[in-house]
C-alpha cells in the first residue's frame, strides 16, 4: 500500500503575531461550530514575555499507536486524524502526546486535534501562520518502547 | 516490529490462519431458551440490574439492584457475595446444581479514562477449597456485560449438553443455545465465536464482542480458569486474560457451558454515564502522563509487564525455585524480563481494556508451538506474566520458550498457570525424593527441569487421562498430599510441609520464609494463598517498616481492605502502585501511595455521584471482607485451623534448605536463643531445624492472634456480630449464624489465643471476650 510521504504542518512566524487569537476562534469554529476559541481550539497562542508562542500538533503521529480502537490514523494526505465516532474517550493520546498538543475540551469526552485544514492560516490578519510541507520521515515519532530508563 | 505507525489493516502477526465453516457451526445450534429485555441507560456507573440464568430449569430473569445493596456491598465482588448468600446453602459444593457462577462488574468497570477500569470479578464455590473463590480478570466481557444492561450475571444449574450463553446488548436479548461443533480450547473457540457473532465482518464489530470460555483441561482438572477475550484489532486475534484462581473454569465446564458471549453496539467514552466526566478526564490524563514520564524509570510495565519482577525477586532471594526450596538460582538470569522483552511484540496498545496505558498485557506473536495438538502452528501467546515465569523457576524450567509453551497451553486448555505450576513443582520435589517415581507417575518423568514431562502432564489432563496418578494430580496439591499419605509413600510431615497449599489452593509465586507479615498475607486470607490481598514482603523484610506484631496486624488489616476495594469497583490494582508519583517517597505513607488513593476517592465520587472520603473506601471493603469471612464460617471453614500454612512458607523444611542459607538461619537462631553464633554453629543441624520450626510456628500463631484482634474477630477468627453491626451488616440470618458458631467455638474451648506467650509477652488482649 502506498503511504504518504509528506504532510502539511503549521509554521508560526512569531515576529508577525499580535496575539489577536483569530486563529483560535477559527479553529473552534471548525471543531465546535463556535468562535469561543480557548479549550475548543486545537491551536493555542501564548504570550511569553514580549513575544508570542504557538502550540499545535506537529503531525508526528505517535498517538496513532496509543489508540486502542484505531480512531487515530494517518490519512492519504499525511495528516493524523481522530475519528470522533470511533473514539472511546480514553485520553491515552492526550496523556502521551510528546508535546501535549492533543486538545480536549470539557464539553466533549473525545479529544480533537489539528487537521491542517488551514482555517487558522486564513483567519490570521497578520499572516503569522503558514502551512508548510514536511517529510513524514523527518517528523515521525513512535511510542517509547525500550526496556530500562 | 519496532517501526510503529503500521496501519491496522496492514498489521501481521505471522500466526497460522484458520478456516471454519461458520454457517455449519451456527446452524447446528439449537435454541434452548430466549429472553428479551428492555435496555436501560446506565446511571452513575450502575446498570441497576443483574441477570439470573438457571441452566437446569432454563429460567432467565432480571433482578433489581437496590440502593441498600449498593450501600452495603458497593458493587463488583460485593454484589457477588450478596448474590451467593441469597442463592446457595452452606452445604453447596463446586459441583452442586445450586452452585452459582457469578461474573460481576462494579461502578468503575467500563470507564475508559483511567487505567485499569475493565475488570470483572468472578465468584463461585471452588473445587479446590469448598468455599467461595473470587478472581479478577481483564478483557472486554465485564464492560460489555454492563453496557448490555447488567451489573452481574449469575448462573445456577447444569445444562444437559454443551451450551453457549449469548448476551446480545445490541438487540436486548439473552439466549441459551446448544453448541455441539465449536472447538473447546479457548484460543480457537474465542476466535470462532467472535467471528460468528460480530455484527459485521470488520475489526470494529469484532472488537465489540467478548467471550468467556475455558478449555478442555478445565473439564478434568480443579485448576480450570476462565479466559476472557479482548479482540485485538491490529493482531486480529481474540487475546485473553484469565480469572485464574480457584477453579472457576472447572465450574463453567461442569455446568456444560462452552462459552458466555457478550456483544454491544457502538459505545462511547461516557457509556457508564458518570456524574462528573470532566473530573474523570482530568484524573485520567494526569495518570497517563505519569505513566508516560515515569514508568520507564520505575517498573517498565509498558515494556515487559509484571515480568520485570523476576530479576528483583531473584536478587532478594524471593523467586520460588524448585518448589520454593530456594529464592534465587544461578540460572535465573535466563528468564529475566530482558529475555522476554526480546520476544514481545512492541509499539501496540496492550491494555486489556481501553484506556489502560499501563498496558502490562504483553504478547509474543507468531510463536511456534513445540508439543501437543497444536505442534508446529504459529500462535499468539498472551504473557507470560510474573507468576507464570515464577512457575518456570519453581519447576526448574530456565528456557523462556518452554515457559511460553507452558503459558500457551495452560491458557488455551483453561488451566490456571499458578496452581498448575506450583503443583507440578511439588510433584517434582516428591519425585526427587523417590516418594513419586516414573511408575507411580503414570510413566511421566516429573523431575525438576523436565519441560517435556511437564507439558505431557498438561496434555494428558486435557485428554482426560484416567491414570491413577493423573486422576489425583489434576485435582491439586491437597488431594495429592492425601493420596501420598494414604499410600504411605513418604514421611507425612515432609509431605504436609512441602506441598505449597493452604485451604486447598496452591500458593502463588513468592518465597515468604523471611517475611512473617507475608506469611500472614498468604495464610490469613479469605480464599487461600494468593498475592491479591497483601504484598508486604518489602515493607516487612527489606525495609523493616512493620517490626511489631501490632504493626504487622495493622498492615494485614489495611492492605487487604484496600486491595479488596479494587474488586468492589471493577478495578485493576496495578495502576495504584506499579507507577508512583514522582514525590511519593516524600509523603507520610509511601507504601499507601496517598496521591493515588486520593485519585480513587475523587474517581468514585465522579462516577457514582457519592460523597465519600478515603476512610469510607476502607469501610466499603470491611463490610464485604467480613461478610465473605462469615460466609466461609457458615460453610464450615474460616477459623484458625483453616488459616494453617505449610512450613515451607515459613522456614527450611529440609537439611539442604537449611545448609543453603546456613549463615542466615544460624544468625536467626542465635538471636532467638540468646546464644553466640559460635554456639549455634556447634549445634547439630536437626536440632537447629527443630528449634527454628517451633519458633516460626509460634510466631505465625502470634501474628494470627494480633490480626484477628485487629480485624474485630474472635480469637478463633470469626467475625463477631458486634463488628458486623458496626459495619451496618445487620442481616438477622447472618448475625444469628455467626453467634451460633461462636457459641460452638466457646463450648469447644477454641476461643483462646494461639501463641505461646512467655513472661513479658502479652497477647493482644487478656480478656478473651473483648468483642
Amino acid at each position: 500500500m502506498n503511504h504518504p510521504t509528506t504532510v502539511k504542518i503549521i509554521k508560526f512566524h512569531a515576529e508577525k503575531c499580535k496575539g489577536c487569537l483569530e486563529c483560535e476562534k477559527a479553529c473552534s469554529k471548525v471543531h465546535f461550530k463556535t468562535d469561543d476559541g480557548q479549550d475548543k481550539s486545537a491551536i493555542h497562542i501564548y504570550k511569553v514575555s514580549s513575544s508570542y508562542k504557538m502550540h499545535v500538533c506537529n503531525q508526528c503521529g505517535l498517538c496513532i499507536d496509543m489508540c486502542p480502537v484505531g480512531a487515530l490514523t494517518r490519512r492519504k494526505n499525511g495528516v493524523v486524524t481522530l475519528d470522533k465516532n470511533t473514539c472511546i474517550g480514553c485520553q491515552a493520546c492526550v496523556g502521551f502526546c510528546p508535546i501535549e498538543a492533543m486538545a480536549k475540551s470539557d464539553t466533549r469526552i473525545e479529544p480533537f486535534k489539528c487537521i491542517s485544514c488551514g482555517a487558522c492560516v486564513r483567519a490570521c490578519p497578520e499572516k503569522a501562520l503558514e502551512l508548510i510541507e514536511a517529510k513524514i520521515d523527518d517528523i515521525k515519532k513512535i511510542v517509547y518502547h525500550k526496556q530500562g530508563a | 516490529m519496532a517501526e510503529g505507525q503500521i496501519p491496522i489493516e496492514e498489521y501481521e502477526t505471522g500466526n497460522t490462519k484458520h478456516k471454519w465453516n461458520f454457517k455449519k457451526i451456527k446452524s447446528s445450534h439449537k435454541v434452548i431458551a430466549e429472553y428479551n429485555y428492555k435496555k436501560r441507560e446506565i446511571k452513575n456507573g450502575f446498570a441497576n440490574s443483574t441477570l439470573y440464568i438457571n441452566l437446569r430449569t432454563n429460567q432467565i430473569k432480571e433482578k433489581k439492584v437496590t440502593e441498600d445493596m449498593k450501600k452495603k456491598f458497593t458493587g463488583g465482588r460485593g454484589f457477588g457475595l450478596k448474590l451467593l448468600w441469597d442463592s446457595i446453602k452452606p452445604t453447596t459444593r463446586w459441583d452442586s446444581e445450586d452452585n452459582n457462577l457469578i461474573i460481576t462488574t462494579g461502578p468503575f468497570c467500563g470507564i475508559t479514562q483511567y487505567p485499569g477500569c475493565g475488570k470483572s470479578l468472578c465468584l463461585t464455590i471452588s473445587p479446590s477449597t469448598d468455599i467461595i473463590c473470587d478472581s479478577n480478570v481483564g478483557g472486554f466481557f465485564g464492560p460489555y456485560l454492563k453496557f448490555s444492561g447488567f451489573d452481574a450475571i449469575e448462573i445456577q444449574g447444569k445444562a444437559k449438553e454443551d451450551v453457549v450463553i449469548l448476551i446480545d446488548g445490541e438487540k436486548g436479548k439473552i439466549s441459551i443455545e446448544t453448541a455441539p461443533l465449536e472447538e473447546t480450547d479457548s484460543h480457537l473457540l474465542n476466535e470462532q465465536l467472535t467471528n460468528m457473532y460480530a455484527s459485521e465482518d470488520n475489526e470494529e464489530s469484532r472488537q465489540n464482542v467478548s467471550v468467556v470460555s475455558a478449555g478442555t483441561a478445565a473439564e478434568h482438572s480443579y485448576w480450570g480458569c476462565l479466559n476472557f477475550s479482548f479482540w485485538d484489532i491490529r493482531r486480529k486475534v481474540a487475546r485473553m486474560k484469565q480469572a485464574g484462581r480457584g477453579g472457576l473454569g472447572t465450574v463453567l465446564r461442569d455446568k456444560k457451558i462452552k462459552a458466555i458471549l457478550a456483544k454491544v453496539e457502538k459505545f462511547s467514552g461516557l457509556q457508564n454515564n458518570p456524574a462528573d466526566p470532566v473530573t474523570l478526564a482530568k484524573l485520567g490524563t494526569k495518570i497517563h502522563k505519569e505513566i508516560r514520564n515515569l514508568d520507564r524509570y520505575q517498573c517498565n510495565m509498558r515494556t515487559v509487564g509484571t515480568g520485570h519482577l523476576v530479576e528483583i525477586m531473584d536478587e532478594y532471594d524471593l523467586l520460588p525455585t524448585e518448589n520454593y526450596r530456594f529464592g534465587s538460582f544461578p540460572k535465573a538470569s535466563k528468564i529475566y524480563s530482558t529475555n522476554f522483552y526480546k520476544l514481545f511484540t512492541k509499539i501496540i496498545p496492550d491494555g486489556c481494556w481501553h484506556g489502560c496505558t499501563m498496558a502490562c498485557a504483553k504478547t509474543v506473536d507468531g510463536f511456534t508451538v513445540m508439543t501437543g495438538p497444536y505442534k508446529g502452528q504459529k500462535v499468539t501467546v498472551d504473557g507470560p506474566e510474573y507468576e507464570t515465569i515464577g512457575c518456570g523457576a519453581n519447576m526448574g524450567l530456565w528456557d523462556p520458550l518452554w515457559i511460553l509453551e507452558f503459558n500457551f497451553y495452560c491458557d488455551t486448555y483453561g488451566l490456571d498457570t499458578i496452581s498448575t505450576g506450583t503443583a507440578i513443582a511439588f510433584y517434582m520435589e516428591m519425585y526427587e525424593y523417590g516418594i513419586l517415581n516414573k511408575e507411580r507417575c503414570d510413566s511421566l518423568e516429573l523431575c525438576f527441569g523436565n519441560a517435556e514431562a511437564a507439558l505431557e502432564f498438561i496434555h494428558r489432563i486435557a485428554q482426560g487421562d484416567k491414570g491413577e496418578f493423573l486422576s489425583v494430580a489434576k485435582k491439586g496439591i491437597r488431594r495429592m498430599k492425601d493420596w501420598l499419605i494414604e499410600k504411605k509413600w513418604g514421611d507425612r510431615q515432609l509431605i504436609e510441609d512441602t506441598g505449597m497449599e493452604s485451604k486447598g489452593l496452591e500458593y502463588s509465586e513468592y518465597v515468604t520464609k523471611e517475611s512473617l507479615a507475608m506469611q500472614g498475607g498468604y495464610g490469613l486470607t479469605l480464599k487461600g494463598p494468593q498475592h491479591d490481598e497483601a504484598w508486604l514482603i518489602f515493607m516487612d523484610m527489606v525495609n523493616n517498616a512493620i517490626p511489631t506484631f501490632e504493626d504487622k496486624a495493622e498492615a494485614l488489616h489495611y492492605f487487604p481492605m484496600w486491595r479488596t476495594w479494587f474488586g468492589l469497583n471493577g478495578l485493576c490494582k496495578l495502576p495504584w502502585n506499579d507507577v508512583e508519583p514522582e514525590n511519593n517517597a516524600e509523603t507520610d505513607d509511601p507504601s499507601k501511595v496517598p496521591e493515588h488513593v486520593q485519585n480513587y476517592v475523587e474517581l468514585q465520587n465522579a462516577i457514582t455521584g457519592w460523597n465519600v472520603d478515603k476512610k469510607e473506601l476502607i469501610l466499603q471493603s470491611e463490610r464485604c471482607y467480613n461478610w465473605q469471612r462469615a460466609m466461609n464460617v457458615w460453610m464450615g471453614r474460616g477459623r484458625r485451623q483453616d488459616d494453617w500454612i505449610p512450613y515451607r512458607s515459613m522456614g527450611p523444611v529440609t537439611r539442604m534448605e537449611y545448609i543453603s542459607r546456613k549463615e542466615r538461619y544460624d544468625k536467626q537462631l542465635a538471636k532467638i536463643l540468646g546464644l553466640s553464633e559460635k554456639e549455634v554453629e556447634d549445634m547439630n543441624i536437626e536440632k537447629k531445624m527443630k528449634l527454628l520450626y517451633d519458633y516460626k510456628q509460634d510466631q505465625y500463631q502470634k501474628l494470627a492472634d494480633a490480626v484477628y484482634y485487629r480485624r474485630g474477630w474472635t480469637p478463633n477468627g470469626v467475625p463477631t456480630p458486634k463488628k458486623m453491626k458496626q459495619l451496618g451488616m445487620d442481616d438477622p440470618k447472618m448475625l444469628k449464624m455467626i453467634q451460633k458458631k461462636i457459641d460452638e467455638d466457646e463450648k469447644a474451648g477454641l476461643n483462646v489465643w494461639g501463641g505461646r506467650y512467655k513472661r513479658g509477652e502479652n497477647p493482644p488482649s487478656k480478656d478473651l471476650h473483648y468483642w
